[in-house]
């Protein structure tokens, strides 16, 4: 297909595809975020299998639909950002095979602990589906503060091939560290926030006091580590650029500068709107739980997730993933998308199916709807 | 000369690993989540329960090994850019298309579907779910659809062109990519030998319970189900493996050559090689015993057209090595200077043999220099390992046949009414239910092991497309996956055995267990 004809330039592809990614990556985060959550706070939040049984349960019809979100998120890198795809999986080889094993185990968690009545086999299970989403989300988090302060790595200029230079421990220093332990909070509030709607009694009643700390914690962290972020090294592209050059980082400069991270919010004022969200979200997530409400908390932990996500995506634009070794080849909107063809097809592909996913997805909910008691667990032969 | 050889070595260890332990449970899903919206459809069109229980039983053993599909997949999408990196920046322009669309437009659809299914049964009407059921398995099977495009493309990279300005592969025809006859035909083979493997699980386990005496009202329609379905299925697999076979022909003649163990062309029409002992070394099989006129009616659907032979084709790849060895020099000239117009116009024209240059990077950097051993050498690398291929080829067309055959049979049983008192059938049939699983995994090594030295035939040699990861890192991730899958999957498998053994849920009254024919009430009402 010739160009030309396509109706939207390059560059407004690139930042639809931009934008999309964010929306994969919230749409997991909202959905899947409350599923990781729920699997994190077995051990805290039930105290008798029966409890244990009523969490997973509810969490249980939905899950795996949710864990698309990701899925879907990691094909739509590969397709839209191929060169972000190779360098970032790559690079965080033995982060992201951390985050498999999380992976790995919970659908086996979920399907296998009610299916033995034996009591060790189900507290194994248990202790497992705790690990993924602790893991999981800490991954996330510790991945996202890497981000921030750039990935040791770059590439070949001649041939493009992605070269690395860290190690799995060097991920963990401090900064990224507390951006794992928000997003444990942020997941892990979320998770008790729908336990907090959607069950009653005990659990439900736990939920609301653990969730509210964590609300509190993670709005308080995140509000530090913008602190910390406003004083970090920012990295910021020296020149002009053409946002329409076919996609090789080799052709800019990349000046590293303090503070760096802030100018966009200079730039665009507006875009204080999501770190506000991030923080007002997390308090007023935390002040609804501690008073017992249900639908509007859960409602304040997505509005906090989506807050937190945008400031990362907002303080890094353009750049998808910076470099601390060879700054000159960070990876932008500009120059690491796929082709103009490409994002064009993958756009048409995404407007006519992501509405109709959401749709049955809304669908589902609702057939699914009302509080999981554990009497509505032990009338179904299938349940988890 | 980069990359590592080890490093090469064990990452395809790892993706070998990863995908056949991942296509253990595919399989099965794809074919059971028929079968399941089959059953209920019976039960929703004639109201009669027992029905009902058949979905509900065959479901939960779909629910285990879902499971074990499901966290084996996750790996396959995050590994190409884990231990693939070159490649994913390499193709990801066209092959990351598929899998995005696999995630939005099937994926989605099955994993959301299937919590309903278990789930909704109380909660719907029964026609409700029964669409629920269809969904899933419609999700199921395009998800695979999509997958095999993906890999179709490996197989014959359509629609595609390199570009030197971002030193990738780029999209250019994405209705070529998706139809794509290499991966139409790859997708309906793939599918129906799915539902072999389907039919044959629960025409197996049927079999168990008519040996026992137990469930039977049960057993004896889930094998009636079952042996139509895979009657159906094992045809089509073999006739649609032939159709393969022949797009080979055309796409991959280097792979037919070596499953045929051909070293030379044969004349036409090209007779076929029934056994042989191929012997790499002496390039040339050992003994072989031939049919006349077979492999061209197969390969060419004609009498008059040629086969080209291993030693053909190895001269043929060295013309293209020459060649690409130009387009490597006119590429090393446009990316020193791109407004280079006469360096562009000769990469141009000599583009498609780029991939046969870089088969030269195993000898040397600079391609453009290489000496005529090199030529020679990386000439003789395009022919894979032949020995194997040629006998888990054979392995997996005579299980195809077998499964002909023994559904035929099975269905002849089934409708003249002596299915429960053919005891020597059945247990035929107990023990017949691995092998599926040895033909398609033997079906997945010629496909992938056959491609070799190409990640992406005739683009991207493999060796030249893994990550730039340390050999520990490997290692490690083998170790890890090796130990959790093996660990998962003796866990599912010991679930699976326990449910079966549980067998379905009796009608109130019923004892699960209840041993002997005469005893069993439900026998009276089968008929």
């Amino acid at each position: 297909m010739d160009v030309s004809m396509i109706p939207l330039d390059y560059a407004t592809l690139r930042v639809i595809w931009w934008l999309l990614l964010g929306v994969l990556l919230i749409g997991f985060a909202v959905m899947d975020g409350f599923d990781l959550g729920v699997a994190a706070l077995l051990p805290v939040v039930a105290t008798t299998d029966e409890e244990r049984r009523v969490m997973l349960n509810l969490v249980g019809p939905v899950w795996e639909g949710n864990q698309v979100w990701l899925i879907t998120g990691g094909g739509a890198i590969f397709a839209a950002w191929p060169l972000l795809y190779a360098a970032s999986f790559s690079g965080l080889y033995l982060a992201m095979l951390l985050l498999l094993v999380a992976l790995i185990v919970r659908p086996v968690g979920f399907k296998y602990r009610s299916k033995l009545p034996d009591a060790r086999w189900r507290a194994t299970w248990d202790g497992l589906l705790c690990f993924s989403g602790v893991v999981a989300s800490l991954v996330f988090g510790v991945a996202m503060g890497n981000l921030l302060l750039g990935l040791p790595f770059g590439s070949d200029p001649e041939t493009l091939r992605p070269l690395y230079a860290g190690s799995l421990w060097q991920l963990f220093t401090p900064f990224p560290l507390l951006a794992g332990v928000v997003s444990v909070a942020m997941l892990l509030a979320h998770g008790a926030a729908l336990l907090a709607w959607r069950t009653d009694g005990l659990i439900a009643a736990r939920a609301r006091r653990i969730g509210a700390v964590l609300a509190l914690a993670c709005g308080v962290l995140f509000a530090l580590a913008g602190v910390l972020v406003a004083s970090m090294d920012g990295h910021v592209i020296a020149g002009t650029v053409d946002v329409s050059a076919a996609s090789n980082p080799a052709l800019k400069a990349v000046e590293v500068v303090g503070g760096g991270w802030m100018h966009n919010f200079s730039r665009w004022p507006w875009m204080w709107l999501a770190p506000g969200l991030g923080v007002a979200g997390s308090l007023l997530a935390a002040l609804l739980l501690w008073r017992g409400a249900r639908v509007s908390a859960f409602l304040a932990t997505s509005t906090a997730i989506t807050g937190v996500i945008l400031t990362v995506g907002f303080a890094l634009f353009p750049f998808l993933m910076p470099s601390s070794l060879q700054p000159g080849m960070g990876l932008t909107v500009w120059d690491a998308s796929s082709s103009h063809f490409t994002l064009w097809v993958m756009l048409l592909a995404t407007v006519v199916f992501l509405p109709i996913v959401v749709f049955y997805t809304g669908y589902v909910y609702r057939v699914m709807r009302g509080t999981v008691t554990p009497e509505s667990v032990s009338e179904n032969p299938n349940a988890y | 000369m980069f990359p590592e050889l080890d490093l090469v070595i064990l990452s395809r260890l790892q993706f070998a690993l990863t995908a056949m332990y991942h296509f253990i449970f595919v399989p099965l899903t794809l074919g059971l989540s028929f079968l399941l919206a089959i059953m209920e459809s019976v039960y929703v069109m004639t109201g009669r329960e027992i029905w009902r229980r058949m979905t509900m039983f065959w479901g939960t053993l779909f629910g285990i090994n879902f499971a074990l599909g499901v966290a084996t997949g996750i790996v396959m999408e995050f590994q190409f850019g884990m231990n693939w990196s070159y490649y994913s920046h390499y193709v990801g322009d066209i092959f990351g298309a598929p899998l995005a669309i696999e995630g939005l437009m099937a994926f989605f659809l099955e994993a959301t579907f299937i919590g309903l299914f278990f789930f909704g049964w109380n909660r719907m009407s029964k026609l409700a779910h029964l669409v629920v059921t269809w969904l899933v398995a419609l999700g199921t099977n395009l998800s695979a659809l999509w997958i095999l495009v993906a890999n179709g493309w490996m197989q014959n990279p359509v629609g595609a062109v390199f570009n030197p300005d971002t030193m990738r592969m780029e999209m250019t025809d994405f209705l070529a990519v998706v139809f794509n006859p290499v991966a139409q035909a790859k997708f309906v083979h793939t599918v129906a030998a799915g539902y072999v493997s389907a039919a044959m699980f629960v025409a197996a386990i049927s079999a168990w319970y008519l040996l026992r005496g137990r469930h039977l009202d049960i057993a004896k329609r889930s094998m009636a189900v079952a042996t139509s379905f895979g009657l159906a299925a094992s045809l089509s697999v073999v006739v649609l493996g032939d159709e393969s076979g022949y797009l080979s022909t055309e796409h991959q003649k280097m792979k037919l050559a070596a499953i045929e163990a051909m070293w030379e062309t044969e004349p036409p029409p090209a007779s076929f090689n029934v056994v042989a002992w191929p012997d790499q070394e002496a390039w040339r099989n050992a003994f072989q015993v031939q049919i006349p006129w077979v492999m061209g009616l197969i390969g060419t659907r004609s009498i008059s057209k040629e086969m080209p032979g291993i030693n053909d084709l190895v001269a043929s790849a060295q013309r293209r090595i020459e060649n690409g060895m130009r387009a490597y020099a006119a590429l090393e000239r446009v990316r020193a200077n791109p407004d280079d117009q006469v360096a562009r116009a000769e990469f141009s024209a000599n583009w498609q043999d780029l991939g046969y240059g870089l088969l030269l990077k195993r000898y040397r950097e600079d391609v453009q220099n290489a000496t005529p051993d090199e030529i020679e050498a990386a000439a003789f690398d395009t022919v894979p390992q032949v020995m194997p291929l040629f006998w888990t080829f054979r392995v997996m067309v005579a299980l195809g046949f077998y499964f002909i055959g023994f559904f035929a049979f099975a269905f002849w049983l089934v409708s003249t009414g002596r299915i429960e008192n053919s005891r020597r059938f059945l247990k035929i049939a107990l023990w017949s239910i691995a092998l599926p699983w040895v033909a398609i995994q033997c079906g997945w090594f010629v496909a992938e092991f056959g491609r070799q030295p190409w990640v992406i035939e005739g683009v991207l040699p493999t060796f030249y497309a893994v990550s730039g990861l340390s050999v520990l890192d490997l290692v490690i991730s083998l170790l890890v996956f090796f130990v959790l899958y093996t660990t998962l999957a003796i866990v599912g498998f010991r679930l699976l055995l326990k449910a079966i053994r549980k067998g379905p849920e009796e009608p109130s009254g019923a004892s699960a267990d209840a041993p002997g024919v005469q005893a069993d009430p439900a026998m009276l009402t089968a008929h």
